[in-house]
């Protein structure tokens, strides 16, 4: 099946910003699905709301666009309600780690088997560029006209933490790695976590003096390395990408069917 | 004896009915008076191959409802006040997407974390007013275990028939109340299935396109058709739209849905209503109230009757200003401020003949509570 099949034609060109890189996100995780051969009538999509969650529309799958910050218990109760879907939830950094704080961590811990898609890109998009929990000590948004004063989560260690059993970060810049890690992220029998930096020029790269959407990416590129690199010994600024956790423990899906099996010998 | 007969909280008849309604999915968050509900679903649930899950608060458990509710599964989930104010953003996504699920309230004592373990009926409004954005939505209540177990069925078949979500608004008295149960016989209540779409796989299938009797045939997520779900307003494919054709016709569906059927949605019980000179319109503990003082003042020649309501919303406003149009004139009872009676002067003729007995300090509305206010109307002083 072609890329093309994936998605919902009609409901293009989409209302991303030119230079927005969540269609580079889109585009990768289009060349997974079609890599893995994932069967578009198994796919589900939850996205919660903001620039990110319109990507739930675009694509040719069950599709849920819900309400801010709950894209993930949204998706839990689809997931256990009938396991054998693959549920992929992107959402944004705002989203995921605002709002949606507390139901990212609890996810993790129960290690549901889904894909959680971070599209970091450090603001708050489509509200017109407010700061959030990932915008970074200093960052200017529209409601730190004096410079951020909060400090940033890091959504891998955070997810690390939490109990993920898959936690990777790459970037727009990095189309093939991008692809290849939304793949392991979705074979992956567990709660995967894949942060994924990607560029607002619109909000983030105007405000912040870094440039235009290609400047973000050569940023993207220039200072970010992979896991182990030498160069992060000598620049410990630089940001890692790779995979940083991938374990096998018991999913909760399989282990609720285990509970099933205990509670009918009760019966 | 018929083992079918069981001596049981109010609470652990909600979870028999959502069961014999064919409940396959639960997730909650514990909170008193509703926990129990939650209890008996995780006990019962897995032996019958369903789910319960335990979420990280209230808000995520209805969501995770509606979205299992999407999978084609009969859905509920359990709170009191305070849990029911968190779910009221994705209440309004239920609404919106026309997903079918049941929301029970066990209510308390209200405002803020109030009296917990104390009974209250100060959430009428806002079950009906608690979410932004014009809407319509069904609420139904019980005074008793046989009611209580009969609504709670009818709450699911509600939730289908209409595709929207419904709102069982118990309370910590009967919640917590142990009485008998006489549990019906399989078949014996009439359910409703998932209306599901007879569009076959490979052509298209208009979620968002009512059927001409105003229904929607769902489709499972995991069938053939995929299609999307948003809060937005949206067309019939479920895409975004602000098209004012298209959001002036997606309101008016969702108010009329459910307005348009307010006499089939209506379910109440009348107590000597026939040829009652005083009226008492009640629901929830308080009728239970209101019922022992009609019976004992009949008992010695007073004509009062009882209306009891058991669909709040939408406010059967026909039925009660029949009722309220013979009578001398007619006392609402309930534990607050006076929620149902504004309603109710609202559908009568002669508002100025509608008066209040209430108790709003955490004790139950008793008999005495209620003749007292009746002498104080008929002049007969306190």
């Amino acid at each position: 099946m072609a890329v093309k099949d994936y998605i919902r034609e009609r409901f293009f060109p989409y209302m991303w910003c030119a230079g927005c890189g969540h269609g580079i996100i889109l585009n990768g995780l289009l060349r997974a699905v079609e890599n893995l051969g994932l069967n578009k009538k198994d796919m589900v999509m939850v996205s919660g709301i903001g620039c990110s969650a319109r990507i739930s529309g675009y694509v040719d799958f069950h599709s849920m666009h819900t309400i801010h910050g709950r894209a993930l218990a949204f998706a839990t109760g689809i997931k256990m309600s009938k396991p054998e879907l693959n549920v992929i939830v992107p959402m944004g950094d705002g989203d995921a780690l605002a709002i949606g704080g507390n139901h990212f961590i609890h996810a993790a811990r129960r290690n549901i088997e889904m894909t959680a898609i971070v599209m970091n890109n450090q603001i708050y998009g489509m509200t017109g560029g407010q700061f959030s929990p990932l915008s970074g000590y200093g960052a200017m948004g529209t409601t730190a006209p004096y410079g951020n004063i909060d400090h940033a989560f890091d959504v891998v260690d955070l997810a690390v933490a939490a109990g993920a059993t898959f936690v990777a970060r790459t970037t727009t810049y990095h189309v093939h790695e991008l692809s290849d890690l939304i793949q392991q992220a979705i074979v992956h029998k567990g709660f995967s976590v894949l942060e994924v930096l990607s560029q607002c020029p619109t909000h983030f790269g105007r405000r912040n003096k870094i440039g235009d959407a290609v400047d973000m990416l050569k940023m993207y590129k220039n200072r970010t390395v992979r896991i182990g690199s030498d160069k992060k010994k000598a620049d410990p600024d630089l940001i890692e990408r790779g995979v940083f956790v991938k374990k096998d423990l018991p999913e909760y899906c399989r282990e609720y069917d285990q509970l099933i099996l205990k509670a009918g010998q009760k019966k | 004896m018929n083992k079918k007969i069981k001596f049981i909280q109010g609470n652990d008849v909600c979870v028999e009915a959502a069961l014999y309604a064919g409940l396959e999915f639960f997730a909650g968050y514990p909170i008193t008076p509703s926990t129990e509900i939650a209890e008996q679903m995780a006990n019962r649930l897995p032996m019958i191959g369903g789910k319960f899950l335990q979420m990280e608060d209230e808000i995520s458990s209805l969501c995770a409802i509606i979205g299992a509710s999407l999978t084609g599964h009969k859905v509920m989930t359990a709170t009191s006040g305070p849990g029911f104010s968190l779910m009221q953003e994705a209440l309004g996504y239920a609404v919106m997407t026309e997903i079918p699920c049941v929301i029970v309230n066990v209510m308390r004592g209200g405002p803020s974390t109030g009296l917990p373990t104390h009974a209250g009926q100060g959430d009428v409004n806002q079950t009906r007013y608690g979410i932004h954005g014009d809407h319509s939505i069904i609420v139904l209540t019980a005074s008793n275990h046989q009611d209580i177990f009969q609504m709670t069925v009818e709450a699911f078949n509600f939730a289908e028939t209409y595709r929207t979500p419904v709102i069982l608004l118990l309370d910590e008295m009967t919640g917590h109340l142990r009485e008998k149960i006489d549990i019906p016989e399989s078949g014996s209540i009439r359910l409703v299935k998932r209306l599901r779409t007879a569009v076959k796989s490979g052509i298209d299938y208009h979620p968002y396109l009512p059927r001409e009797d105003g229904r929607l045939p769902m489709s499972d997520f995991g069938d053939e058709h995929r299609y999307n779900v948003t809060g937005l307003y949206h067309d019939m494919w479920g895409f975004p739209s602000d098209n004012p054709k298209i959001v002036y016709g997606l309101i008016r569906h969702l108010v009329d849905k459910i307005e348009n059927n307010s006499h089939q949605i209506a379910r109440f019980r009348k107590y000597h209503v026939k040829d009652a000179e005083v009226l008492l319109i009640s629901y929830g503990a308080s009728a239970r109230s209101a019922l022992h003082l009609v019976e004992n003042r009949r008992r010695r020649g007073e004509k009062l009757g009882l209306l009891e309501l058991q669909t709040l919303w939408p406010f059967p406003s026909d039925i009660v200003r029949e009722v309220c149009k013979e009578v001398k004139f007619t006392v609402v009872v309930e534990m607050n401020m006076g929620q149902v009676l504004q309603q109710v002067r609202l559908a009568v003729d002669a508002p100025e003949k509608i008066f209040l007995a209430n108790r709003i300090d955490g004790e139950l509305i008793t008999p005495t509570d209620i003749r007292n206010i009746l002498r104080v109307i008929q002049g007969k002083g306190v």
